[in-house]
């Protein structure tokens, strides 16, 4: 089952027209994060059973894109889109950068964040539950190791991530 | 003072178990990735070899890994709740908690050196009840139904031969444990026999106009939250629902809101009671670690004389709400 972010002549990322410049930059780093993150962590990929194929269109709200992922093990996707964006996909997860950030590295609870109201799941539920539990599998910091992945760059990145984050959140 | 009481804590995963132990629980209950326990939701629990990892950790570091074996197996089905026992059993698992008398037969024919708990899936609440399965099982622990008082508790605990564990943070659900069905009635998947309640295939979230939000089960609408409004599990039990008697919809059974016990510990401590048991196999190990250090060191203070404080666990709660349900007194809601 799709959820209903379809729109006429859009069926995904791989037709979409080459994003704006800022995106364009991104994705090499965001194909080397998905790359990497298959490539330390291959035990995640067997929590998400059939999940591995269903498509998820992340919202960091805060931050100026929404984030494409297929978490496929031999060919994960990982890719920003703009905000406007309405790809085909089986979920959809929305909540502040910030929240994200805590929920990927084990430091917030994602139930509580729901239970707050700072987290909107649609979609696929199941497919949301497996991704949560799969990541949430992953022993100490995964966005502290994605960002170890760029060296002292990403780690920059990251902190300026979070501050700014941080910021709009406020 | 009591015996040192044991801190029973929830893993739905192995780095959830890791993290218990090093919060400080004595036991960590986990279960299989399939429907012989109450927790089989997608992505969650442990293969054999995680659990056999796991166990080593666990022991390696002093604690117990307790094994929930814990739902009804259907007619004809046996045989995954049997490879289960047995794989636990081989694993080294300290206590096999069960709910089912074919399950817990089993077990204790098969493995009569196997410790047994009794799951609060069992609903046992009485003295005669809770004998029964000490005297026909040898259980040796028995996890009591959310529905009792402390003095209920602690009169029980005069008539039984054996441990008493009592819930003291997480989930406050219908007290029909094993035998609620409003899931099977919504959805045609069992909490007792299948391990699901409220599957997640069948949930779903939808906005409403105004920055409402939307919970369905199936084809039920469970509950609609305000904007602002805190949000509950969407579970059958804690849907708010419109009747022909009332003006507003209401809570028909529970409320969304979880147990805490933390101030309450001394007494239960007081009352006999040697384990307490932290719900919530399917949250993140971010509450693991955060409830189950709360919990040691309140249950260490209580041992010290002093007055048990677990903090503010809150922003944890289900709809962001507490309660000390019938453990303070039978009229909760």
């Amino acid at each position: 089952m799709t959820f209903g972010y379809a729109h006429a002549g859009w069926r995904g990322p791989r037709s979409l027209a080459p994003p704006a410049p800022p995106l364009f930059l991104l994705q090499p780093l965001l194909a080397r994060i998905a790359r990497a993150v298959a490539r330390r962590h291959p035990e995640m990929f067997a929590r998400l059973g059939i999940h591995q194929t269903s498509r998820f269109v992340i919202e960091p709200i805060g931050l100026p894109f929404v984030l494409y992922l297929q978490p496929a093990p031999r060919n994960p996707i990982l890719r920003a889109l703009p905000r406007h964006a309405r790809p085909v996909c089986e979920a959809r997860i929305a909540a502040p950068f910030l929240q994200l950030l805590r929920m990927i590295d084990g430091e917030a609870d994602g139930d509580a964040v729901f239970f707050a109201r700072d987290l909107v799941v649609s979609g696929d539920t199941e497919a949301v539950v497996s991704l949560r539990n799969a990541i949430d599998d992953l022993d100490g910091s995964l966005a502290a190791s994605v960002a170890g992945v760029f060296g002292p760059p990403g780690k920059l990145a990251l902190a300026l991530l979070s501050r700014r984050a941080k910021r709009q959140t406020a | 003072m009591s015996a040192r009481p044991e801190l029973v804590c929830p893993a739905g995963t192995p780095a959830a178990l890791r993290d218990a132990v090093d919060a400080g629980a004595d036991s960590v209950y986990c279960g299989f990735q399939n429907a012989t326990n109450a927790r089989n939701f997608p992505g969650l629990n442990f293969t054999a070899e995680e659990l056999r990892t796991g166990v080593a950790y666990a022991h390696g570091r002093g604690a117990k890994v307790l094994l929930a074996i814990n739902t009804f197996p259907p007619a004809g089905k046996f045989s995954l709740w049997r490879d289960a026992v047995d794989t636990g059993v081989a694993l080294g698992v300290d206590a096999i908690i069960v709910a089912d008398i074919g399950v817990a037969s089993y077990a204790a024919r098969t493995h009569p050196t196997q410790r047994l708990h009794l799951s609060v899936q069992a609903s046992a609440s009485s003295p005669e009840a809770i004998r029964y399965y000490c005297r026909e099982f040898g259980v040796k622990r028995v996890v009591l139904p959310r529905i009792l008082t402390v003095s209920e508790i602690k009169s029980i605990v005069s008539e039984i031969p054996c441990e008493i564990e009592t819930f003291v943070f997480g989930n406050h659900g219908l007290m029909l444990e094993g035998r609620c069905s409003l899931t099977n009635y919504a959805t045609g998947v069992s909490t007792n026999m299948d391990g699901v309640c409220s599957p997640a295939a069948q949930v779903r979230f939808e906005p409403a106009e105004g920055g409402a939000l939307m919970s369905r089960l199936g084809d039920h609408a469970i509950d609609r939250f305000e904007s602002g409004e805190k949000a509950g599990y969407p579970t059958i039990c804690k849907g708010r629902y419109t009747t022909r008697c009332r003006q507003e919809p209401y809570y028909a059974f529970e409320e969304p809101v979880s147990l805490n016990l933390g101030p309450m510990l001394a007494e239960l401590v007081r009352a006999g009671v040697n384990a307490f048991k932290i719900e919530g196999r399917q949250r993140s190990r971010a509450y693991v670690k955060r409830v189950v250090s709360a919990f040691r060191g309140g249950i260490d203070a209580v041992l010290e004389g002093r007055e048990p404080n677990v903090g503010d666990l809150i922003s944890l709660t289900e709809g962001q709400k507490q309660t000390e349900g019938a453990f303070k007194t039978k009229r909760w809601r």
